[in-house]
């Protein structure tokens, strides 16, 4: 089904062809290498190319001026040191660690309530998926801004109660928080995700389990659940790539700083001003380097800790 | 849930000053002014942005559909030399972080001259570097019968014309999902129209948008509003029109 386990099958590998069978499976190389053209150019030019390039950038000292001088590990050394670099990585978990897992609550939640068969169910899974389409852009980046601003929505809200709201956006201590809120709004697309796992599950489970008498929250946690782990870990594993790199959300509400106090200072947002405002592109380049070690280092974090809780049914 | 989204909208119609007294929907005093304002607020008017998006958006999806389908074929139909590795490759470009090809790159595009260009946005996509588009089509055309092809080459058709004629009209929906996710990707690109585009002449609807909060700050709400439901309008038409490829492309290859 997905990119992972197709990866996962590939591991696996094929039986060796003998010769006679080689001869038969004959192969068009060059028919394929045409098709292939424009994507293995980007392959090398966009994507290989650069990374290597990026590599080698990352051990020296680069203003994009004048050539790269080359500092050995000097730039990775100063990671150690950097406290604002630290200061980045505790705001970017912090948003992955609560944030993804709130979302994928959330949409689990609301796609067990809508599975039950309500009425007009395509109607409120459009609704509440609008929100992840909309979700990525500045525009409601700066709709974000002015709701949790110090005379916006929330605080509006709230007056009519006679509670007296604050600056939620201005304060170190709630400005991460209203990014992390709007990662949850975004809920919609893994709840199709969820719905579609929910489909899939075949109801004689349910009725198996009636008839021996489970109730609906046992069959809940012992056929729902068990059954959608495998679409909860691919949720996690993905979102948890995703949510590393985001940058659009926390640099508009924060107007490109990261503040107040560098609570909204996401990784991405460091780098960027360390590559292309500082102009240091040899230490954002390692930054890069660092980033992909922690995507990889968590993957495979989720993929270890997968043989715990994830169940295959096959 | 949307309340936030039809607040927006009823606030951009408003007076400024209900906009920061009046949590509520019901609109009483209309006030239109703000969408000509905020048209008008930046060096140009916010059309030209909006052309410039358009263009960026129509290259990149007209560039993703030819690149991708061609190279979705070649993994789905053809044998060749490495293909398994290759394919794991591209497998494995598509959860790999962008940014760490981003300083090569901007070296390379300011090199050809490509800074404040649409190149730099558009060229990547025409050389099928969103590889999740690619499994996406790949994992459609496996599920295509392989009789058509076969009878098809009986008949003396090769891999070009099985490709046009046969594979390309059917995988249509895949076709589909694709232009819809690289539409809606596209426009509301950020990152990359922030480090290429710095003249206001080239500049895309998201980075103008960002320009007009960083010049006006917190004193033109209205405004800034009007125009960030101008932006949004775009992609809510094709929610309202593609959902369905949407939904079906998510729920089938479970990814946003």
């Amino acid at each position: 089904m997905s990119a992972i386990t197709e990866l996962s099958r590939l591991k696996r590998g094929r039986r060796p062809l003998d010769p006679r069978e080689r001869q038969a499976a004959r192969r068009d190389n060059k028919e394929a290498f045409v098709f292939l053209l424009p994507w293995l150019l980007g392959l090398l030019i966009i994507t290989a190319g650069p990374m290597v390039t990026s590599f080698y950038l990352s051990f020296t000292d680069y203003n994009l001026l004048e050539d790269p001088v080359w500092v050995g590990a000097e730039n990775y050394l100063r990671m150690l040191s950097d406290e604002r670099l630290h200061q980045s990585l505790r705001v970017t978990l912090t948003y992955v660690v609560v944030g993804v897992p709130l979302q994928l609550a959330v949409a689990l939640f609301i796609a067990v309530a809508l599975n039950k068969g309500l009425r007009g169910l395509s109607f409120y899974r459009s609704l509440f998926y609008l929100p992840s389409l909309l979700g990525g852009s500045v525009a409601i980046a700066i709709l974000w801004r002015q709701i949790f601003g110090t005379t916006g929505l929330v605080n509006q809200v709230l007056s009519l109660f006679g509670i007296e709201g604050m600056g939620w956006i201005s304060s170190p201590d709630t400005a991460l928080g209203t990014i992390i809120l709007l990662h949850v709004w975004t809920f919609g697309s893994p709840m199709i995700i969820f719905l579609a796992g929910l489909r899939q599950i075949p109801t004689m489970y349910y009725e198996a389990a009636a008839v021996d008498g489970a109730t609906k929250a046992k069959q809940f946690w012992r056929i729902t659940m068990p059954m959608l782990t495998p679409i909860i870990f691919f949720n996690i594993v993905l979102q948890t790539i995703g949510a590393f790199q985001s940058f659009t959300q926390a640099f508009i509400i924060s107007g490109g700083i990261g503040g107040p106090s560098d609570s909204t200072l996401f990784y991405t947002m460091y780098l960027y001003n360390t590559g292309f405002k500082a102009f240091e592109m040899g230490y954002a380049s390692a930054m890069a380097w660092l980033l992909v070690a922690i995507v990889g280092a968590l993957t495979a974090v989720n993929f270890i800790a997968s043989k715990y809780w994830v169940y295959y049914d096959d | 849930m949307i309340y936030p989204l039809l607040w927006m909208v009823v606030s951009s119609l408003r007076p400024d000053d209900l906009i920061f007294s009046q949590p509520g929907l019901w609109l009483s005093d209309v006030d239109l002014s703000h969408y000509p304002d905020g048209w008008n607020a930046l060096t140009h008017p916010f059309g030209r942005y909006m052309l410039n998006s358009a263009v960026v958006v129509l290259g990149s999806v007209l560039g993703t559909l030819v690149s991708c389908s061609m190279a979705a074929y070649a993994f789905a139909r053809m044998r060749f030399s490495a293909k398994t590795l290759l394919f794991a490759i591209m497998l494995i470009t598509i959860m790999l972080p962008g940014h760490v090809t981003l300083v090569p790159q901007y070296v390379l595009f300011s090199q050809l001259g490509m800074v404040n260009t649409f190149w730099p946005l558009v060229g990547p996509n025409m050389l099928a570097t969103d590889s999740f588009f690619i499994f996406l089509m790949v994992q459609f055309i496996r599920g295509l019968p392989r009789e058509l092809d076969e009878a098809a080459r009986i008949d003396g058709a090769g891999h070009t014309r099985i490709f046009l004629r046969i594979i390309l009209p059917l995988m249509t929906p895949a076709l589909a999902t694709t232009a819809i996710f690289t539409f809606i990707g596209t426009w509301n690109q950020f990152f990359s129209a922030l480090i290429y585009l710095t003249d206001t002449d080239m500049m895309t609807v998201p980075v103008a948008l960002r320009l007009f909060v960083d010049s006006q700050g917190e004193s033109n709400w209205g405004a800034m509003f009007a125009m960030s439901i101008v932006s949004l309008l775009p992609v809510f038409f094709v929610f309202l029109f593609g959902q369905r490829f949407l939904v079906r492309g998510i729920a089938t290859t479970g990814i946003k």
